[in-house]
């Protein structure tokens, strides 16, 4: 959050590069923005690597592309296909490893977890608010995910104010954004000649205070606060409500489920963008000379055959049923499981949708509340 | 076939019409083909060295289409010899590349490109394994991978299943963290209805999929369709897309047929 209350600074464009720099000092390896394939990824931030600069990214239902920013900032990409899901709950891992000794017994070894130290440059709100959803799925009291649980342990996360929505945005229907309001070490606010900083953490102030910087004038301040307040105006997409639990659940056998099977690839794309759907799938990876084996976990999604398997039957043959429990799980079942809508409105689903499926305007048909603010 | 078992299992690798990519699969395992060869009794690979046809077998891996009148004879002797068939391929399990030509005059290009057509026998149509013999699993792909071929051999020696994957390429595209090709440059990607196995090869090196890994399960071809036309393909070009390695595949071939008859309309 950006006001007088709290210890702010400035940090001007031309030292940005020595708060990456502080950050290294402190042991943290830097992954920040990077153009890759026309989009901006995540990536490992090499010492030398500047940040990209000038870029934004225009997205429409299905569709990515990246522009150009005439103010030349360093964020005014609003996001790009992953933020940070990618590096705690890992695309594809090994859980555990079994070898059968030659007395033919099993011997059991749980797989160390690659966890190193990590500073993530350029998380949005609503990616903070969806690492605090899966905090609450993969920390949760007892049942703590040890793999998960050991690369969380380890990020420092830099949050910026979004300062420009993409088109698919609607963070601010959802809460969840577009100033980043808390779980972060430093926040961010982008001005034309650099960037108010305010730290959320000891380890955030212990990076700070290596900077030697202003304090923030009352006016740096009101302007970043603006900023968002007018990003948040400029979001043109929403949800119809924060918990619209009882009315989908209400309309299991409305029309546009069928209506959007028939557009829907059923390809997953829509659960891998999502930063906060979990799902996976485990299987067993013998290895060739029949005396070891590996424990696999990998993404899996709700839009695949085998995740409706039980035993003997399918509960969710079609395509229809899939988009169903997907939009169902996201924004009713999530009110049982974690008090809150799944949704944090970064609106990847919509633009990462390979057919341009446009997931408010699903909400809307489904709930005959308009999915664009009026006038 | 238990994995303590004292008599190795016998395996033998067949070849039909095909380009014997497939049989590189194995090839290319490297260590894992010695460790492999430890493991069976490879009595039949034609690639490799041992030649015995007409041998019984466990399992028989079997490349290719059935595309001569030969091809209609070898395969009823190889399924009467093998416990387990194991088609492996684009044209093993689809008809392949040379699928293409069933609809078309085959002949008249036969008399075109031949100096002596006479010597040339082939069938009208090139057709999959399965529509002759009866297959105990697939593996789709042009050409499969190793890690295909592995996952079959273990899982018949460990006595289970094989594991099967139809999920679309677009799940391994993720997981990758590969951005979509299709989103992001606009790009016709095949993508969302083919099937997975591949790991997102050509999406990885900035290219759209061709479909060499045959239809996923619940391919919602006419939606991907429809994108291809909001992406500029006119109804050919969409036609074209489904009409390649996997040409006969009766999903892939149904959305062709429908691409030209919107087109003809």
């Amino acid at each position: 959050m950006f006001n007088e209350t709290e210890h702010t600074v400035f940090l001007p464009h031309d030292r940005l590069a020595g708060l990456l720099a502080a950050i290294r000092a402190g042991g943290w390896q830097c992954v920040g923005p990077r153009v890759e394939q026309g989009a901006i990824v995540m990536a490992p931030l090499a010492e030398s690597e500047g940040l990209p600069r000038g870029l934004q990214a225009d997205q429409a239902p299905g569709q990515y592309r990246l522009g150009a920013d005439a103010k030349q900032r360093y964020f005014a990409w609003a996001n790009g296909p992953q933020a940070l899901k990618p590096l705690v709950f890992a695309p594809q891992e090994t859980l555990w490893r079994v070898a059968r000794g030659t007395d033919g017994a099993l011997t059991f070894e749980a797989a160390v977890p690659d966890a190193p130290k990590r500073a993530v440059i350029g998380v949005r709100a609503c990616d903070l608010a969806a690492l605090a959803l899966q905090d609450a799925h993969f920390l949760r009291k007892g049942w703590d995910d040890v793999h998960y649980a050991a690369r969380r342990a380890q990020l420092f996360l830099v949050a910026v104010q979004c300062a420009v929505p993409a088109a698919t945005c609607f963070c601010a229907s959802t809460g969840d954004g577009p100033t980043p309001g808390m779980g972060y070490d430093l926040a961010l606010a982008e001005l034309d000649a650099g960037f108010v900083v305010v730290a959320g953490s000891a380890a955030g102030r212990a990076v700070l205070q290596q900077l030697d910087l202003a304090a923030a004038t009352p006016a740096q301040i009101g302007a970043a606060r603006e900023q968002g307040d007018a990003a948040a105006a400029a979001q043109t997409r929403r949800l119809p409500g924060r918990d619209l639990r009882d009315t989908l659940m209400a309309r299991l056998k409305h029309p546009q489920w069928d209506a959007v099977a028939a557009r829907c690839l059923a390809c997953g794309s829509c659960t891998a963008v999502c930063p906060t759907c979990f799902c996976h799938a485990e299987h067993e990876a013998p290895a060739l000379d029949g005396a070891s084996s590996h424990h696999a976990r990998e993404w899996d999604s709700c839009f695949g055959e085998t995740h409706g398997h039980l035993h003997g039957f399918n509960v969710r043959p079609d395509i229809r049923t899939r988009y169903r429990q997907w939009l169902t799980h996201k924004l009713a079942g999530w009110h049982d499981q974690f008090g809150r809508s799944g949704c944090v409105g970064c609106g990847r689903c919509i633009a990462w949708c390979p057919a341009g499926i446009d997931f408010t305007a699903e909400v809307a048909a489904l709930t005959g509340a308009p999915d664009v603010k009026e006038a | 076939m238990s994995a303590n078992a004292s008599v190795r299992p016998r395996v033998a690798v067949h070849k039909f019409s095909s380009c014997d990519g497939c049989q590189l699969a194995f090839l290319n395992l490297g260590e894992d083909l010695l460790t492999l060869a430890s493991r069976v009794d490879l009595v039949h690979f034609a690639e490799a060295g041992p030649l015995d046809a007409d041998a019984e077998v466990d399992v028989a891996f079997v490349e290719g289409s059935v595309s001569t009148p030969e091809d209609l004879e070898r395969i009823q002797r190889i399924r009467a010899r093998s416990r387990v068939l194991v088609a492996i391929g684009a044209c093993a399990v689809s008809g392949g590349i040379q699928g293409l030509r069933n609809g078309a005059d085959s002949a008249s290009w036969v008399a075109r490109i031949y100096d002596h057509p006479e010597a040339i026998a082939s069938l009208e149509h090139s057709t999959p394994i399965a529509t002759h013999v009866a297959v105990d699993f697939e593996l789709w792909g042009c050409p499969v991978t190793g890690t295909q071929v592995l996952g079959v051999v273990n899982a018949l020696l460990l006595g289970v299943s094989p594991r099967d994957n139809a999920d679309k390429v677009c799940t391994e595209c993720k997981r990758q963290g590969y951005p979509c090709v299709l989103v992001a440059r606009g790009i016709p990607c095949m993508g969302p209805v083919t099937r997975a196995g591949c790991g997102a090869l050509c999406p990885g090196l900035g290219r759209d999929c061709y479909g060499c890994f045959g239809p996923a399960e619940s391919a919602n071809t006419d939606a991907l369709s429809a994108q291809f036309a909001r992406l500029g393909l006119d109804t050919q070009a969409i036609a074209r897309r489904f009409q390649s390695i996997n040409s006969q595949a009766p999903m892939f071939r149904q959305a062709a047929d429908k691409a030209r008859a919107a087109g003809n309309e």
